[in-house]
């Protein structure tokens, strides 16, 4: 599953709509996202978007010239995984009012480098970032112990070494 | 830097860009504007319903190769011309919409008369803009007819809050404008065309499709030239036709669902094919994987997303058509190819060329819609401009009514819109008064603008209106017999309206002519009495347009008969 899902980060002129409008073309094309990640730049004029999704490799290069040809967007990069870092960020809070629970919590929550929020009797918030992948396997390993509820931000991508978009 | 309120920079801003004719329907929230647009000397076309003024704008823009302007009021003003938005943005036509919109300290409100048509119009635009401040209105101005006019061609739609329209700014006219994320690729990579000259100078069987893309960018000339020093035959797709003269010996028709025998056959077998500006809909390429299957693809178009996204090709140019095919003819000029006139290839061509000749029908009582198109031709001055409805009126016009130069058959092929053809033949004539411009209309498609022929009548913008008269909505009543069993459902007309008095209420000329001759009698006296006139031709509800692909499968699998 991880394997087929390919990540696209896009520049954007940073003004209202230009969200809609980039959604509204994967919607209308029939492109499914999986996950999507938006924040102004330096430059506040920019955003700069990252976008995940499955698809072959023709889909996601009508995506690419699609989203290319869109008069907001002012670059578009398909990122080769091998030359990417790509990180996600994790909020989980677990019931953990049984102290084994808590310990086994606290054990993975260390374990996947996490960092605990907030901690009251009944439950722990924690943090946990890493590749999509990752976060899978951490929510995986901590759903017996109980997922009260949790939010996922979402992937966002840096291409490694002097590669820029 | 001069100060004025927004609207006056409104019509300064249009002044400066050109524009000579605006079509649209007022409204509250557009108000301001028009009272601006009063002192100018802007002619201001009155349609009687929105949807009319956006295709109006069309036909003008498609006859003229200039943009196309239509203004409405806000909420109902603007969804009455989404139609007309959406059918001008996919067949890449230069149009710009102005729409008004409620004062923006009540945007979001719920407002009267208050529609986001921001979010409604931005599937169907090329791109759209909400003016924020006075000041804005003369980039956005600008921006919009950049846009719609650049690269490839589309609609714009700006729409402008009331008090936007009446606060008064310093404002500034820019010479130009530029988005950071906008770059159209003109000039064609001179890697991407040496390639292509090598594939298409190796082809034994070469073929052309020609899409709108040729008439837009004014490629006629070097198409032709091209197809020559190929000898390869030129198909269009239904927004192409016109593109090459449809009486030059290497042109084959259109292709498609409803293309002419010998150009789908010759798809099949062709081995290099050269797509120039055609978005290849599937429409025109029926089932793609038996789209010309045994060629190789190269596709020119300055739309790079459009290259792979239907057919794939093997190499591509991106660019602008015109420079495209001036650089593949140098290349070919280059290398001194000399494709011969009596090649297999160009035999087979006239082969099939016979081989599909559609013969007169003999003793049916009706008039036939081949026998009318060719009945149109003979009476039209060859610059004649052809506007059409949507239906078999459509295919037939395709299929039977020879074109012979670009921007004169001018057609809804990509959106197919029914109600299309009347008000942008009023739209075409506002561009060009000096040639006849004619509707071919199938009686359903007529009815849904026909309010229009008061704007015709009105404003002095006489068209002839050639109503195939089945009362049927005949393209859905063939498909119903044809994969239906013959259960009609949804399509009998009658006899209703009578379009004769139905023309004669609105002041124009009716007349109903009973045979061929008559028909050709009444083009020409109403040529000559330059009025607005319908002419109602009685045919056959029961013919079909043939050939015809039936759908889901491939070109060359089309039926000539029932
Ligand atoms: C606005 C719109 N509604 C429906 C259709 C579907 N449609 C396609 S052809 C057709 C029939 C057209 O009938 P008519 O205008 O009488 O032309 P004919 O086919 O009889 O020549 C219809 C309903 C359409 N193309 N556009």
């Amino acid at each position: 599953m991880y394997r087929s899902l390919s990540t696209v980060a896009f520049l954007v002129e940073n003004k209202p709509g230009v969200l809609f409008n980039v959604t509204n073309l994967f919607r209308r094309r029939g492109f499914n996202i999986e996950s999507i990640s938006v924040g102004p730049l330096d430059d506040p004029e920019l955003a700069r978007m990252t976008i995940t999704l499955k698809a072959d490799s023709r889909v996601l290069n009508q995506i690419v010239e699609q989203l290319d040809k869109m008069v907001d967007v002012i670059r578009v990069k398909r990122l080769d995984p091998m030359r990417t870092v790509a990180r996600e960020m994790l909020l989980v809070k677990l019931q953990t009012s049984d102290p084994m629970a808590r310990e086994e919590a606290l054990k993975h929550i260390n374990s996947y480098h996490g960092l605990i929020l907030d901690i009251d009797a009944e439950s722990i918030i924690a943090e946990v970032t890493g590749e999509t992948e990752t976060i899978e396997e951490f929510l995986k390993k901590v759903s017996p112990i109980g997922i009260l509820e949790f939010s996922r931000t979402g992937v966002t991508a840096l291409e490694k070494g002097r590669l820029r978009l | 830097m001069t100060r004025m309120s927004g609207a006056e920079a409104f019509v300064k801003a249009l002044k400066r860009e050109g524009v000579e004719t605006i079509f649209g329907l007022p409204g509250g929230a557009i108000l301001p504007i028009c009272d601006a647009l009063y002192d100018s000397d802007i002619r201001f076309i009155l349609a009687r319903h929105e949807q009319g003024a956006a295709h109006m704008a069309d036909g003008y823009a498609r006859a003229s190769g200039r943009v196309g302007v239509c203004l409405a009021t806000s909420g109902p003003g603007a969804t009455n011309l989404v139609t007309g938005i959406a059918t001008a943005n996919i067949d890449s036509s230069s149009v710009v919409a102005f729409t008004g919109q409620v004062p923006i300290p009540v945007i979001g409100t719920d407002a009267f008369q208050e529609v986001d048509i921001i979010g409604v119009s931005a599937s169907v635009t090329k791109y759209n803009i909400q003016v924020r401040g006075a000041r804005d209105i003369p980039w956005a101005v600008k921006a919009a007819f950049y846009l719609a006019s650049t690269g490839r061609k589309g609609a714009v739609l700006v729409d402008i809050p009331k008090d936007v329209q009446t606060s008064v700014e310093d404002m500034e006219f820019p010479e130009k404008v530029s988005f950071r994320g906008y770059r159209v690729q003109e000039e064609p990579d001179p890697r991407e065309l040496d390639w292509a000259s090598v594939l298409l100078s190796r082809a034994k069987r070469p073929m052309i499709l020609a899409g709108g893309g040729v008439i837009s960018s004014n490629a006629s000339r070097e198409l032709i030239a091209l197809a020559e020093a190929l000898m390869a035959p030129v198909a269009t797709s239904l927004m192409g036709k016109g593109a090459v003269p449809n009486d030059h010996p290497l042109y084959v028709g259109g292709c498609g669902m409803h293309g002419t025998g010998e150009a789908n056959t010759l798809l099949a077998e062709a081995d290099v094919l050269l797509v120039v500006g055609a978005r290849l809909s599937d429409r025109t390429t029926g089932l793609v994987k038996e789209f010309s299957p045994n060629a190789k693809v190269i596709h020119v178009d300055i739309d790079r997303s459009e290259i792979d996204k239907n057919v794939e090709t093997v190499t591509r140019v991106v660019g602008d058509a015109k420079l495209a095919l001036t650089g593949l003819l140098e290349r070919l000029r280059r290398i001194r190819l000399e494709a011969s006139g009596d090649s297999e290839w160009v035999r087979r061509i006239n082969e099939l060329r016979e081989l599909y000749i559609m013969p007169e029908a003999k003793g049916n009582p009706h008039m036939r819609g081949p026998e009318v198109m060719r009945a149109l031709r003979r009476s039209l001055p060859r610059d004649a401009i052809i506007t059409t409805e949507v239906g078999q009126c459509q295919m037939w016009a395709s299929l039977y009514f020879d074109s012979y130069a670009p921007r004169t058959f001018l057609t809804s092929g990509g959106l197919g819109t029914m109600g299309w053809g009347f008000p942008a033949a009023i739209g075409a004539k506002a561009a060009r008064r000096d040639v006849p411009v004619v509707d071919i209309a199938g009686d359903g498609s007529f009815a849904m603008t026909e309010n229009n022929l008061a704007t015709s009548v009105e404003e002095e913008l006489p068209v002839i209106v050639v109503i195939l008269n089945n009362r049927m909505l005949g393209m859905v009543a063939q498909w119903q017999r044809l994969f239906y069993g013959r259960r009609y459902f949804g399509v009998e007309l009658g006899k209703a309206p009578d379009f004769v008095k139905l023309a004669e209420a609105y002041g124009a000329v009716g007349v109903r002519p009973e045979s061929l001759e008559e028909l050709e009698r009444e083009i020409r006296r109403a040529i000559e009495a330059d009025q607005t006139t319908v002419i109602d031709v009685p045919i056959d509800p029961e013919e079909n347009v043939f050939p015809m692909v039936p759908p889901g499968k491939g070109l060359k699998e089309f039926i000539m008969e029932a």
